[in-house]
């Protein structure tokens, strides 16, 4: 008996897929941040706050929202039992770099508390939480590659647990111009093929796949 | 399945090994003081680890000079836990879970010629570590601001429990450096003296550097073990904590109720000094009904050590449990917050069976366990 | 003032990514906290920043950056009566 990944979004190479269909090209020549704001755009997201954020977030807000959006069981999961569990590989580095260009010249030194915030990878978790009122359980992991078994064996282990109903899981990295995020929405309930709708097994193969 | 703690370490100014730790928190003593740095006119009040005091403690250990500092701040405490348990790191049974917030921040700002700055990336900082204990497993590593300490032990009690390993050690640790000075004094959440948890004329944090270790394990190799454990968040704001306390009181609530006890003999609480945050705590410890419960905050003697935080103090509550000791909250002497907390004024011996361990931060997030004597 | 007060617009537009604003949508009398532009506390910190950033002003007392920051208006204000 398996919970179930009721859907996932894929965003990279200024594509966005969801459930496995192509939904967004954005013209390859656009670069990231100009990306992210189209896309923002495109997805009628309205939320003045994604303004504010640094890359990392804009593109985990982005695929989350879509993941959240696009399922059967987002607009009515208990709150406060849906967890949000992220990794990725470069941490907050993307945005250590601006802190330290704020400060690596004495003569124009004026460290910025709004870059400074962001320089926490897990920020992402708190901005997904706030957005989604999601009260429940957290984690962020950093690991060399997106690691199918950990997120697995960690999620499994919390959903096991009568504190967690659901969980927002996934890899949302950036580093420079280098970006990739994959997000995906679990539920407790068991995996059944014979449901309508996106619904997958939640086990590491699935996850490998919606990943590749 | 009960999960165990064993073998522990702590690498501070007070000490290279715990029992050096608990014995200057007995006299009294604390790491933080006011210092100057080459990057700035004003003072600093905060706790740095001495240079030299950490190279000879690693040459004791390794003539290897290709580590940066926090590296080998890790190195010698996860090593006085090998030594102490014997945890071989070769068998797959065993993990290596790091926990930090900024890893190797320091090779940002320049301050190697010799080492790959690849090693600023938090994988390739615990794979060096790895590398140097001969690990099967590849090093765990957990960012989560400053509940990532509490919540790596939160993680390696599941992976025990659901049989993925036998034994997993933990090692917190961060650095103090230009970085997290400029941007916390941007925060303007910095004290300009040595900071007061709980305290009325609280006015802030003092940033601190540690590296802290600690073997969990199935066998039964001491008398504690950490029963349950819990993360929240506050879904509220990024940086200030909730007025309502809801992410930690939900994290504290569901502890206890995992614990099936209501029991707690004392509470080492987060205690930053900041306004909001110790506020915020007296709020959750107030609805959980736990504000007449002895409690503590460690960071009047280490300063917020971030990453480093919720491993050293869970060693310490450990610690406490053991020689049945209330550690003195340092820096404490008016009450300070609107719901009244028993915050400790006096370091005693008392006999205490239970602790609840509780850390919050940014992002929202908190965390909660329960350590108790078996 | 005018002018300033034109030039502080665009500069808190810019400053707290405030990017689906123009200048003109911002009153010079209307609250910048709360029901008003709904900045929070790291737009506060920001604005602290801002003023020694482009005014070389420095807030000594964080306790006054409330009633300094209640509006574009009284900012104006304030960087005309502390400006060096």
């Amino acid at each position: 008996m398996e919970p179930t990944i009721l859907s996932y979004c894929k965003i990279k190479n200024n594509t966005v897929w969801l459930n496995g269909d192509e939904i967004y090209i954005d013209n390859k020549s656009v670069d990231f941040d100009a990306f992210l704001v189209n896309l923002y755009r495109h997805i009628n997201l309205n939320y003045p706050k994604f303004f504010k954020m640094d890359n990392l977030c804009k593109l985990g807000m982005l695929a989350a929202e879509m993941a959240i959006r696009n399922n059967s069981k987002s607009d009515n999961c208990e709150k406060d039992k849906t967890a949000v569990f992220i990794s990725n590989n470069s941490s907050s580095l993307d945005t250590d770099r601006n802190h330290i260009k704020t400060i690596e010249d004495k003569s124009q030194y004026f460290p910025s508390p709004s870059v400074f915030v962001y320089t926490l990878p897990n920020i992402i978790i708190g901005e997904i939480s706030i957005k989604h009122k999601l009260a429940g359980e957290n984690a962020f992991f950093v690991t060399e590659k997106f690691d199918e078994k950990l997120m697995h064996s960690y999620t499994s282990i919390a959903l096991q647990n009568k504190h967690t109903a659901d969980a927002v899981c996934g890899w949302i990295n950036v580093d420079g111009k280098e970006y990739e995020a994959f997000v995906y929405y679990v539920e407790k309930s068991n995996f059944n093929p014979l449901i309508k709708g996106f619904n997958m097994p939640h086990n590491p193969e699935t996850i490998s796949r919606l990943y590749n | 399945m009960a999960v165990y703690f064993g073998a522990d370490n702590i690498i501070s100014p007070l000490g290279f090994t715990t029992a050096q730790n608990l014995e200057a928190l007995i006299q009294g003593r604390t790491a933080v003081h006011k210092q100057r740095f080459a990057f700035s006119d004003s003072v600093f009040c905060c706790s740095k680890i001495e240079e030299i005091q950490l190279n000879d403690g690693f040459s004791a250990i390794s003539n290897n000079p290709a580590f940066t500092q926090l590296e080998k701040m890790c190195i010698i405490s996860i090593q006085d836990v090998v030594s102490h348990s014997g945890i071989d790191f070769n068998n797959k049974e065993n993990l290596l879970i790091v926990s930090t917030t900024k890893g190797n921040i320091d090779i940002l700002e320049g301050a190697y010629k010799n080492i790959d700055s690849k090693r600023a990336y938090l994988p390739v900082f615990a794979k060096t570590i790895g590398g140097y204990f001969g690990c099967a497993n590849t090093p765990l590593v957990i960012s989560n601001a400053c509940i990532s300490g509490l919540l790596a032990v939160i993680a390696a009690m599941r992976f025990i429990e659901n049989g993925s390993f036998k034994n997993i050690v933990v090692c917190g640790a961060d650095i103090v450096t230009e970085f997290t000075l400029s941007g916390f004094k941007s925060f303007n959440a910095m004290s300009e003296e040595p900071s007061k948890p709980f305290d009325k004329n609280r006015a802030g944090i003092n940033l601190g550097e540690a590296a802290s270790s600690i073997l969990l394990s199935s066998d039964k190799i001491s008398a504690v073990k950490i029963s349950a454990g819990n993360s929240a968040n506050d879904a509220n704001h990024i940086s200030g904590p909730s007025r309502n306390a809801d992410g930690l009181y939900l994290a504290v609530k569901r502890t206890l109720e995992d614990a099936k006890t209501a029991s707690v003999d004392f509470i080492s609480a987060h205690g930053t000094a900041t306004e909001f945050n110790d506020e915020m705590e007296s709020v959750a410890f107030s609805r959980a009904q736990l504000n007449h419960v002895p409690l503590n905050s460690m960071k009047g003697y280490y300063g917020h050590t971030l990453g480093a935080a919720g491993v050293l103090e869970s060693v310490i509550a450990v610690n406490a449990l053991t020689s049945n000791t209330l550690f003195q909250s340092k820096g404490f002497e008016l009450q300070g917050t609107t719901n009244e907390l028993n915050v400790i004024k006096k370091t005693e011996q008392k006999t205490i069976n239970s602790c609840l361990k509780t850390s919050s931060g940014f992002g929202g997030c908190n965390a909660a366990a329960l350590f108790e004597k078996v | 003032m005018e002018a300033l007060i034109k030039t502080l617009k665009i500069q808190i537009i810019e400053q707290l990514n405030l990017a689906e604003l123009k200048p003109e949508d911002i009153e010079p009398n209307a609250p910048l906290f709360g029901e008003g532009l709904g900045l929070d506390s790291i737009d506060a910190l920001e604005l602290i920043v801002l003023l020694e950033k482009h005014y070389g002003i420095k807030i000594q007392d964080s306790k006054d950056a409330k009633a300094i920051f209640a509006s574009i208006q009284s900012m104006a204000d304030y960087i005309m009566a502390n400006k060096k």
